[in-house]
């Protein structure tokens, strides 16, 4: 079935993406992994609209992009001034705390 | 009804009447925020508005006039509803044949908001008076803004001046036109805001800022009946809509309590705003505001709203107090009138300020206005406003100019005036045919308008109003002849001498030369005009001292006429100040006035009747008139003119003069009585009794309480915190640190461990839900 290939495919770009988020030093590539959790969330979102025949989810998922546009534009900024400050977006480097 | 009077004529101008406010309004906005970027300051933008709206309220004049006029043409099925609608005990004149038909008012609203399914409107409500306040707020604003592009100019605030200047002109015709009261109350205040800020306009000495306060304060304690009696009325109506509540005052159903109530408390509030009696105590202060202001404030608004407001909503006042019944010989409008325009007349007498005179000259006239309402004399009253304005700004802008020009900025006219008519001579003309049509001299507008007004209060009953209203008039023609006087005529002095820069004797010695006898003021005001037009011939705006010295007399020290910017609203309003009567000039049978302004007897408005002129009648006012100026020049002749004589210095010798003087001086003591006995006898006490009941009784209570306190503190201490709290506290201490300490690790500040957590945590929360549901 069609909705399955598209659930399947939103599964794995979930998991790739949680993977990036754990495992990636890199903050740009975390923020990159996120991208890829809120788009397969898109995906579901939209597999389901189309199973369903109705546009709510259309409408969340137009939601979730304009959100998730203005998250990267803050993380972005957030990045670059971690690096003006630092020379490095190494978030291992980042912790001031004692624990 | 609605069939019968298709007919009315309309058009463009009376449909769109609420552009007149809304276009100042939006100036407003672009003055504030553009205006310092354009090359006028703003100025411009204020005076484009003003003329725009001037020009859309010719043409809703003339429309109107034309409604009017097409209504009345087609008179006869109206006989029937001419007599529609007389309510308690009016007498219909419609078997006379002159009951007219009611023309309707060009009535549009919209929804401004909704609140609780309620809705409420904005609008325009388009009828005589509206349009006659239109025409007069636009033109008397208009003339205002040129005169102060000259008077205020270089002003450190130049561009918020006209800012608020043009809101203020705004605030007054969004009354004016209101639909509903609460766009009435919207304007209401509007205007008050703006003459707070106008009035302290040069908020840096503290004399200023304190006024505007005062203004504004005195001017609150009257806002509030405002807000109750619109309350009261649509509490009892359950509409704001001016039209209705008309409609339902007028219906003898009507609960005459309710009417009262709501009539007294709107009332209060014209006090507050006219300047009536005993809140009057505000408007002389707001003199401390520029000239223009003064000026704006004095003629056609600020404080002709309240009356404006008695005119609107009339029909409530009319049926609350009775106005109606003849011989009931008094009422509160015409009573509170009454004592303003003998008190303030009283007033004006003992001020050194020119400004001072004129403001309590407003309040005067003012005063009268309200008795003319209050006496059932709605027409001459609502026509009062408009010829008042006319010359009651003439006035001020006259002073403005002298003050401009001529004294160095000083009003004082005892130290700084004197025999400016040679000097000054189109703005002597203007004043001196503006305090003509003040005192109410025969063939001037203000004889129409003021006299009428007398007359009614005679026709209707109201005869010892008559004799105030006569009094009146022979204390205003007395206190503008001493006004006249010494600013215009006997020596220069201060200032207006030259002293205060460039002392000139010999210019002193010419001045000497001049006539001091009023008597051949005119010919002389007549001649000097003449030169004045000379003058301004050949120079422009700046050149007044260069015209001197043109003339062949010595330049310095010299205060020459005004600037053009200066005198062409003068002139303007100098030759309405004499015609702008005889657009209802009783004695030559005009009465286009009453025509196409007062509104019908209907079921919407009272039946106003009206007296009938003959000079034998006015004949006591004229008398009065000219005793009260004959009386004043030998007056003033005797104690500030040339000669030695025994009135000169009564005050220094008589102590009954003294105290007479004092008395006034001291405005009636009113301001006293409001700051040191009300304000400090209510305030103080309080507050005296309030810190003994603070230092004894409560601080006896806390210090008791604290004692006690201390020891079963104590008690507490030794037996219940020490073991049983502490033991609890402690324990719940160590617990709160093992778990910390357990939990830090978690708490790493690394942003991937949190990730790890958060999608573990989602991940097991998934689980949970999965297996929950299955």
């Amino acid at each position: 079935m069609l909705v399955n290939n598209f659930l399947l495919l939103g599964a794995a770009l979930f998991s790739i993406g949680v993977y990036g988020v754990i495992a990636r030093r890199n903050a740009v590539m975390v923020l990159m992994s996120i991208e890829l959790i809120l788009n397969s969330v898109n995906l579901n979102l939209i597999a389901f609209s189309s199973l369903h025949g109705n546009i709510d989810g259309n409408t969340f998922a137009l939601f979730v992009i304009a959100i998730a546009a203005a998250e990267v534009g803050v993380g972005l900024a957030m990045v670059l001034l971690i690096y003006r400050n630092r020379r490095s977006i190494a978030l291992d480097e980042l912790s001031e705390m004692k624990g | 009804m609605l069939a019968e009077t298709a007919a009315a004529t309309s058009g463009w101008f009376l449909e769109h009447a609420y552009l007149i406010p809304v276009i100042p309004a939006v100036a407003f906005f672009v003055i504030i925020f553009f205006g310092k970027k354009l090359p006028w300051h703003g100025a411009e933008v204020g005076l484009a508005s003003m003329v725009a709206g001037l020009v859309l309220a010719v043409g809703t004049t003339w429309q109107w006039i034309q409604r009017v006029e097409s209504v009345s043409r087609e008179e006869g099925g109206a006989l029937a509803r001419g007599m529609f609608g007389f309510a308690r005990g009016l007498v219909p004149q419609a078997a006379e044949g002159k009951a007219e038909p009611y023309v309707d008012p060009v009535i549009r609203s919209w929804t401004w908001w909704q609140s609780g399914g309620f809705e409420f409107s904005v609008g325009q409500h388009i009828d005589g008076l509206a349009v006659m306040m239109l025409l007069l707020v636009t033109f008397i604003s208009t003339l205002v803004q040129i005169f102060s592009l000259e008077y205020v100019r270089g002003d450190r605030r130049y561009t918020h001046f006209f800012a608020s200047l043009t809101l203020f002109s705004a605030g007054m015709l969004t009354m004016v036109l209101a639909e509903n009261t609460v766009q009435l109350i919207l304007g209401w205040e509007i205007m008050g805001l703006c003459s707070f800020m106008l009035i302290g306009h040069w908020w840096e000495e503290q004399a200023n800022s304190k006024a505007a306060l005062k203004a504004f304060f005195t001017v609150r304690v009257g806002d509030m009946g405002l807000l109750v009696g619109v309350a009261i009325l649509f509490g009892a109506f359950g509409t704001f809509s001016i039209q209705e509540t008309s409609r339902i005052a007028m219906d003898p159903a009507t609960s005459q309590t309710v009417l009262l109530w709501a009539a007294i408390a709107l009332f209060i509030a014209c006090i507050g705003k006219s300047g009536q009696f005993p809140l009057h105590t505000w408007l002389p202060d707001a003199m401390a505001g520029p000239t223009p202001v003064s000026s704006l404030l004095h003629s056609s608004t600020m404080v002709v709203a309240g009356v404006f407001l008695v005119a609107r909503m009339y029909p409530v006042f009319y049926n609350g107090f009775d106005i109606a019944q003849n011989g009931n010989s008094a009422n509160v409008i015409a009573v509170i009138g009454g004592i303003t325009i003998v008190i303030a007349a009283a007033l004006a007498f003992v001020q050194n300020d020119i400004k001072k005179v004129l403001a309590y000259s407003t309040v005067s006239q003012l005063g009268y206005m309200m008795m003319g309402l209050g006496v059932g004399a709605w027409t001459p009253a609502v026509f009062h406003i408009f010829t008042h304005a006319f010359f009651k700004c003439c006035l001020f802008l006259c002073a403005g100019s002298i003050s401009h020009t001529a004294s160095h900025h000083s009003f004082d006219m005892k130290k700084d005036m004197g025999g400016l008519l040679r000097r000054m001579p189109v703005t002597a003309t203007a004043w001196i045919l503006s305090t003509l049509a003040l005192c109410g001299v025969p063939f001037f507008s203000g004889f129409f308008s003021k006299d009428e007004i007398i007359d009614n209060a005679h026709h209707n009953g109201y005869t010892a109003f008559w004799a105030i209203g006569l009094l009146g008039a022979f204390m205003t023609t007395a206190y503008m002849t001493r006004a006249t006087y010494l600013t215009f005529f006997g020596k220069p002095r201060g200032a207006a001498a030259g002293h205060s820069d460039h002392g000139d004797d010999a210019e002193e010695h010419e001045m000497e030369h001049a006539d001091p006898v009023p008597a051949l003021a005119l010919a002389h005001a007549g001649h000097g005009a003449a030169d004045a037009h000379d003058v301004h011939a050949s120079h422009d705006s700046h050149g007044a001292h260069d015209a001197h010295a043109s003339h062949g007399k010595p330049a310095f020290g010299f205060p020459g006429e005004s600037p053009m910017l200066l005198v062409f609203p003068i002139v303007v309003l100098g030759f309405l100040a004499v015609v702008s009567g005889y657009i209802n000039a009783a004695p030559f049978g005009i009465e286009k006035f009453l025509e196409w302004v007062e509104p019908r007897a209907s079921e919407f408005a009272p039946y106003i009747d009206h007296a009938t002129f003959t000079w034998a009648k006015a004949a006591p006012s004229i008398v009065l008139v000219a005793l009260g100026f004959i009386v004043s020049l030998a007056v003033c002749r005797a104690i500030y003119g040339e000669a030695d004589s025994k009135l000169k210095g009564l005050t220094q010798r008589s102590r009954l003069a003294r105290a007479g003087y004092d008395f006034l001086a001291n405005k009636y003591y009113l301001d006293a009585l409001y700051e040191k006995v009300i304000v400090h006898g209510v305030a103080y006490p309080i507050a005296n009794v309030a810190y003994w009941i603070n230092q004894n009784v409560l601080d006896g209570i806390v210090n008791a309480v604290g004692k006690g306190g201390r020891r079963s503190g104590e008690w507490v201490y030794r037996n219940i915190d020490q073991t049983l709290v502490d033991g609890t506290v402690n324990g719940s201490g160590s617990v709160a640190r093992g778990t910390g300490g357990a939990l830090r690790p978690t708490q790493s500040g690394k942003v991937n461990q949190y990730g790890a957590l958060l999608f573990g945590a989602a991940a097991v929360a998934a689980l949970v839900l999965v297996l929950v549901n299955t």
